[in-house]
């Protein structure tokens, strides 16, 4: 019987190296799978390089994991937030690697990472500095820059519900970069709130299917969280 | 008469008349933000969030704040009838694949051949941030931009060649300012309207750049 419902997310992380690419889901705190992001630090893996959107604010989440000193270097597309206090130290102080990704660039780099694409080419940030040295490409008279996947050791997303061939659903805008992290890493660990039988996820609304999930990890739902 | 700048508020819904029913909408963070208050009610217009909303709303009221849905800005907000989440690949295939009509930025500095800056100062100490402003300079049909027309210092923002590093190229087709409404077409920039109490040749000398009237 396929169960991919871990006992822990300890189990769950059991397997991560030293200088894992690790893609974390997340829009600001919305889908931040802080539990199992908390359970890397516990790990103790180092040098890891950060795929995500924000680069962590306040003391929860990538934060955190900045804080821990476990972090050589971060691509994000907006690391700059009122109180990403961890990062901006880190980064001023030469200590943390930086690559700078227009935000749709990273979607799509990392959702053709999980399509099996090569590389595309993309309109966004032709002539700009984030396009400097890339090659590019006229296609039917426009300007495009040729960019390359981004491929995931770890991905860590958080959903709302799973079963245990690993189906998914998201709720409302926590779902954002989830789906696509899930698809591109080579194991993939979600964290939901609740598990179900399997036929309990309406098949016609599996937002990430089984396929590309490894381990199901449940957490107790806290209480409100505080503003991202 | 004294120049009467327009109030962000007034900006805001300058930028709002020219919205037209049935458009699909991205407003950045900041001040485009303020576009929302301002959309007449008689005309539905689709909202999109770059983390995977359409159909957004305004803000809940105190207490209904649902951390799962937030806005750009990581500002709570609500979802109209209608509304649909998706993730983001598909978030941003709407913007570069050109189905969002209008989005709304703002600058720090606008040339005249509609290049924009408005994500780095490339000051050495500044942490740079671009989010989805490049995509969504380059993706929406039609790329307006709310900015203050002037600097603190008293500069135009309106330039001949962007100074700042670029957020895309040539892709600027209004520029609603506290002075003034231009547009930039291939001819150059053309002041629509103005600031009351501020007259035509003040404006030029004001914005540094060739203007022309409509």
């Amino acid at each position: 019987m396929i169960n991919k419902i871990a006992a822990s997310a300890a189990a769950a992380l059991a397997g991560v190296r030293d200088g894992a690419t690790v893609l974390l889901g997340g829009f600001g705190g919305a889908g931040m799978p802080d539990e199992l992001i908390d359970a890397l630090i516990e790990h103790g893996a180092r040098d890891l390089v950060i795929v995500s959107n924000n680069a962590g604010n306040g003391e929860t989440g990538i934060a955190a994991l900045l804080k821990a000193g476990r972090v050589r270097k971060i691509v994000c597309s907006f690391p700059r937030q009122a109180d990403s206090h961890h990062f901006d130290s880190l980064y001023r102080a030469g200590k943390l690697e930086l690559e700078l990704v227009p935000q749709g660039n990273l979607a799509e780099r990392v959702r053709a990472a999980g399509a099996g694409v090569g590389a595309f080419y993309t309109p966004t940030g032709y002539g700009t500095d984030l396009a400097k040295g890339k090659e590019v490409r006229e296609i039917g008279g426009r300007m495009y820059v040729l960019e390359y996947p981004i491929h995931g050791d770890l991905a860590l997303v958080k959903a709302e519900r799973g079963d245990r061939w690993g189906n998914l659903t998201y709720r409302k805008a926590a779902r954002n970069f989830g789906p696509i992290m899930a698809s591109a890493a080579r194991c993939t660990v979600a964290q939901v709130y609740e598990t179900v039988e399997l036929g309990g996820l309406d098949p016609e609304i599996i937002v990430t299917p089984g396929i590309f999930v490894t381990h199901v990890v449940p957490v107790p739902r806290s209480g409100a969280r505080e503003a991202a | 008469m004294s120049i009467q700048r327009r109030t962000r508020d007034q900006i805001a819904a300058r930028v709002a008349r020219d919205i037209p029913e049935g458009a699909y909408v991205n407003l950045g963070i900041g001040l485009p933000t303020l576009v929302a208050n301002h959309l007449p009610r008689d005309r539905e217009i689709f909202l999109h969030s770059e983390n995977g909303i359409l159909g957004m709303g305004p803000a809940p009221a105190k207490g209904e704040e649902d951390w799962d849905l937030i806005n750009a800005g990581k500002q709570p907000v609500t979802l109209l009838p209608g509304g649909a989440f998706f993730h983001h690949a598909d978030s941003f295939a709407m913007m570069r694949g050109g189905h969002l009509d209008i989005c709304v930025l703002g600058a720090f500095q606008v040339a005249v051949n509609g290049d924009l800056a408005n994500w780095h100062t490339g000051a050495p100490d500044a942490i740079p941030a671009v989010g989805g402003a490049m995509d969504l300079a380059v993706g929406a049909k039609r790329t307006f931009v709310m900015m203050e027309h002037l600097t603190k210092s008293g500069e135009s923002k309106l330039v001949e060649r962007c100074t700042y590093p670029l957020t895309g190229v040539g892709c600027v087709k209004m520029v609603y300012t506290d002075l003034a409404t231009i547009e930039v077409t291939p001819q150059g920039l053309v002041a629509l309207d103005w600031a009351d109490g501020l007259d035509f040749d003040e404006l030029v000398r004001l914005s540094g750049v060739p203007l022309r009237r409509a």
